[in-house]
């Protein structure tokens, strides 16, 4: 037939997402240095210059309105409420570029924190009961992938399942009680600095580049891309879907593992109803940087952005004084702004094609 | 046989639907030319065609679903003003698609008045409903389904009818559409329905069938209609017809050079099939395919061509058989196993089971090659790309850029694509669901080429295809499925009369080819 029915152009390379990014100090477009790699500067800037407009409006107003704000002891602080928050958000990032979601990640990490913390306060060596902590949320994850690939089981609904479980397991084995008390020496893991930068900074930016390279530069994260693409297509192209779809719940239960050790570290202690609506917030700053639900759109850099935005949007409302509940209704519209504009991109250029 | 008994002259009878010049096109890509169509009443009017020969477009100028760019359109007598497919709807045009429009999660009764449910006040009326329903199913002889079944649990056939009835609520019957009606039936139950046509068809509705099987034209149509390329190639009364007569006039033409010229000795054998069986208690296929070979796999809609294709590729699984690629044992354990053996598959469905959307164009000729390319999990270097770009320079890809999105393509490039995705995993087979379709006709004798010179460089090629020309042009051997099984195989000198034949299952016996390295013809069950 010679109809062609294919699903309408998306957004091209030359598309930035939203109207802000003409203001914006534009990013070098879709690069002259970099035209032999498949995905350009251009293509990651593209999608995420929104979200980077609208980070360096906020720190800009922030800077004016409050002069606490570019303090380095507010900068610091800052770091540590993010860090966490967007190490959970870098791995719900990799399970929403196969078009998937974890909703499980907010219980893995209370779930994950809270043994540690047990572990700790039964004796156990400080990088064993890590270490176990992090398995722990590594192997949840498995299972979540597990249920989405085998017991084909959609996402949401594993994960929605694992949320329960493991939020039920954390109140259980804690009884609804604050573990505690913790060694020093883990709780400097978090609240330490070297050189004067927060630890958790070091971790968040170290996790954020790895995903990153992952995502630009192995075949594994060209994988994640196809599978979110068009997984029936990406396993007629030799692409172990499986395998693939597995591995990033994994990686997702891994970080929110890890982020629960890490919240644990902070805290001084093991709270079983940390974490709660961790999950919405690190989906909402995969969109707010420029991910799509609907797979193979996003980077880590746009999950970072959209965790910082959040971060400093919360930084700030407390800086001014800001009614708490009004920030919630700003991250709100933020949402429904971003994914808008995107929608309004994608259309567009869909018209002109 | 010959035509249904003729109840008056239907050529005297008056036309309700007068198409007259209608044309369309598609881009570049001419539909539809000049197309004139009378439907009267109380007439069942078959249309004839191979694919791609227009019919689609045609219903879908009749029903709304597209809009001619030229020509006139009367419905008794009235022009026609606005066809979009409401409007068409209510003038009486109705039709049944051989994709079920049904909703399948909901009941028959609510299927049937989906968007005109009886309500008072929002509030819906079960039992006016329920009654409708009742009568409606009672109309078409559904005598015994339960207006509240849910239609997922309905056979075939059933819904089918069902999908009938649908049509036959609406408020003007004039003229009804069967497209394919009976593709996914068994043999009884499309005697069943050609029965309830033709007493649609007494009942005064004017009838347009469209449908590839021959013996079904002749048992219930009245008139033909023979399209061919977009334009009409012949009309009259069904009675006039004969199988060969209205075969030649689907065919009749002579566009073999668009097809590469190269049939040289067949090299060493490269795929060896023997047994395979996708379902237990299924036909089993034998086969084989040497180097530098061209084989066509021709058969019906429904025969069984791509889903050998996909279990040959490991991508569905098989009950039992054997394959050897190359001389060596390769269990069709997935995809990614067959591909390692040396078999690419060009999927039909591009947009289903090829492209990856949102992906670069570069991107996905490299995704299938990636693996073998890469060191320590990292991305192939440099050189990989630029093979790829190579590549699809030597395709001649056109394209702005190579890191656009592939789905910026049209049908022809994005083939291409996928061919260099094929060509940079090396392969020694690479196998082709209907590599034309959707393509128009000056990339389809470029792919003819590429295909030709792949076969020429020592490659064994497997083609499916729909488009007799296209199928035997292109093959040095054709392997004819019917219901799964290997219904004969055919030479070089073979004509599309053969393949359609031993396709439908007419007459002629399955013969031995003279060239095929396997004589041997298993028909199955």
């Amino acid at each position: 037939m010679p109809k062609l029915l294919w699903r309408e152009p998306i957004a091209t390379t030359t598309i930035r997402s939203g109207p802000p990014a003409e203001f914006a100090p534009a990013p070098p477009p879709g690069g002259a240095t970099t035209a032999h790699r498949v995905l350009t500067v251009g293509d990651i800037a593209g999608r995420e210059s929104g979200g980077l407009v609208v980070l360096l409006v906020a720190i800009g107003a922030l800077t004016l309105a409050s002069n606490q704000f570019l303090t380095g002891s507010n900068l610091a602080n800052l770091a540590r409420q993010v860090a966490i928050f967007a190490i959970i958000a870098l791995g719900q990032l990799l399970v929403i570029l196969t078009a998937g979601i974890d909703l499980s990640v907010g219980s893995v990490l209370a779930l994950s924190g809270a043994v540690t913390a047990q572990l700790l306060v039964a004796g156990w060596p400080i990088p064993l009961a890590i270490l176990c902590g992090i398995a722990l949320g590594t192997a949840l994850g498995i299972i979540n992938g597990l249920l989405v690939t085998r017991a084909k089981l959609p996402p949401f609904i594993a994960t929605l399942g694992m949320l329960g479980i493991a939020r039920g397991v954390v109140l259980v084995i804690t009884k609804a009680k604050t573990v505690q008390p913790l060694p020093q020496s883990f709780q400097t893991i978090a609240n330490g600095t070297v050189l004067g930068i927060p630890n958790l900074l070091i971790f968040a930016v170290v996790i954020a580049f790895a995903i990153h390279l992952v995502l630009t530069r192995t075949v594994f994260g060209r994988y994640i891309y196809a599978v979110g693409s068009n997984p029936e297509s990406a396993r007629l192209a030799g692409v172990p879907v499986r395998v693939v779809t597995i591995s990033v719940y994994a990686i997702a239960g891994l970080l929110a593992g890890a982020g629960g050790v890490l919240l644990t570290s902070r805290l001084g202690a093991g709270i079983p109803t940390a974490g709660t609506g961790f999950e919405l917030n690190a989906i909402a700053a995969c969109v707010i940087g420029g991910a799509s639900l609907f797979g193979a759109k996003g980077s880590a850099l746009g999950a970072a952005t959209g965790a910082l935005i959040m971060g400093v949007l919360n930084n700030g409302g407390n800086l001014l004084a800001i009614n708490a509940f009004y920030l919630q209704i700003a991250i709100g519209v933020l949402i429904l702004v971003a994914v808008g504009f995107d929608q309004l991109n994608t259309r567009a250029s869909a018209g002109r094609g | 046989m010959s035509a249904a008994p003729a109840l008056a002259a239907p050529a005297e009878a008056a036309a309700v639907l007068e198409l007259d010049g209608a044309s369309k096109a598609f881009g570049p890509v001419q539909a539809l030319s000049n197309v004139t169509l009378r439907l009267r009443r109380g007439q069942v009017h078959c249309l004839a065609g191979e694919n791609g020969a227009g019919k689609s477009t045609l219903i879908k100028v009749l029903t709304g679903a597209h809009r001619a760019d030229s020509g006139s359109f009367r419905i008794e007598g009235e022009p026609v003003t606005n066809p979009t497919p409401a409007a068409l709807r209510s003038l009486g045009v109705q039709a049944v698609y051989q994709e079920l429009s049904l909703l399948p999660h909901l009941s028959v009764a609510e299927n049937l008045f989906m968007g005109r449910l009886p309500a008072h006040k929002g509030l819906l009326d079960r039992g006016d409903l329920r009654r409708r329903a009742r009568k409606a199913l009672d109309d078409v002889g559904l005598n015994n389904v339960s207006p509240d079944a849910i239609v997922e649990r309905l056979p075939a056939a059933t819904r089918q009818l069902v999908e009938i009835a649908k049509v036959l609520t609406a408020d003007t019957v004039k003229v009804i559409v069967f497209d394919e009606p009976t593709t996914a039936l068994t043999e009884a139950e499309s005697k069943g329905l050609l029965e309830h046509i033709k007493r649609l068809r007494d009942s005064g509705v004017a009838i347009l069938y469209v449908t590839h099987r021959l013996e079904e034209m002749f048992e219930i149509g009245d008139w033909v209609t023979v399209l061919r390329d977009g334009g009409l190639s012949e009309s009259g009364p069904m009675s006039e017809y004969d199988e060969d007569k209205l075969i030649t006039a689907m065919v009749g033409r002579e566009i073999t050079s668009l097809y590469p010229d190269t049939h040289k000795v067949p090299g060493t054998p490269l795929l060896r099939v023997r047994g395979l069986q996708r379902e237990s208690g299924g036909p089993t296929i034998d086969f084989d395919l040497r180097s530098g070979e061209i084989l066509g796999i021709g058969g019906l809609l429904g025969s069984g061509r791509s889903e050998l294709l996909l279990s040959l590729f490991g991508a569905t699984p098989i009950v039992a058989g054997e394959i050897q690629v190359d001389g060596k044992s390769v269990k069709p354990t997935g995809p990614r196993t067959m591909m390692n053996a040396g078999i690419g598959l060009l999927t039909e469905d591009r947009k289903v089971l090829g492209l990856l959307p949102e992906l670069s164009i570069r991107e996905n000729v490299t995704i299938a090659s990636l693996r073998r390319g890469s060191r320590h999990g990292l991305l192939p270097p440099q050189e990989m790309s630029d093979e790829a770009d190579k590549l699809l320079d030597s395709l001649r890809l056109r394209a702005g850029s190579y890191n656009q999105p592939v789905s910026t393509l049209s049908g022809g490039n994005q083939q291409k694509v996928l061919l260099a995705r094929w060509l940079l995993t090396k392969p020694k087979i690479l196998v082709f669901d209907e590599p034309t379709k959707g393509i128009d006709v000056g990339a389809k004798g470029e792919l003819y080429t590429v295909i030709g010179n792949l076969a020429d460089s020592g490659l064994g090629i497997i083609v499916v295809s729909s488009y007799l020309p296209e199928l035997l042009g292109l093959a040095d051997r054709v392997l004819v499925l019917k219901d799964g099984a290997v219904a004969g195989e055919l030479g070089r000198a073979a004509s599309e009369e053969d393949v359609l034949r031993l396709a439908s299952g007419g007459g002629q016996r399955p013969q031995s080819s003279a060239n095929g390295s396997n004589g041997k013809v298993d028909a199955g069950a």
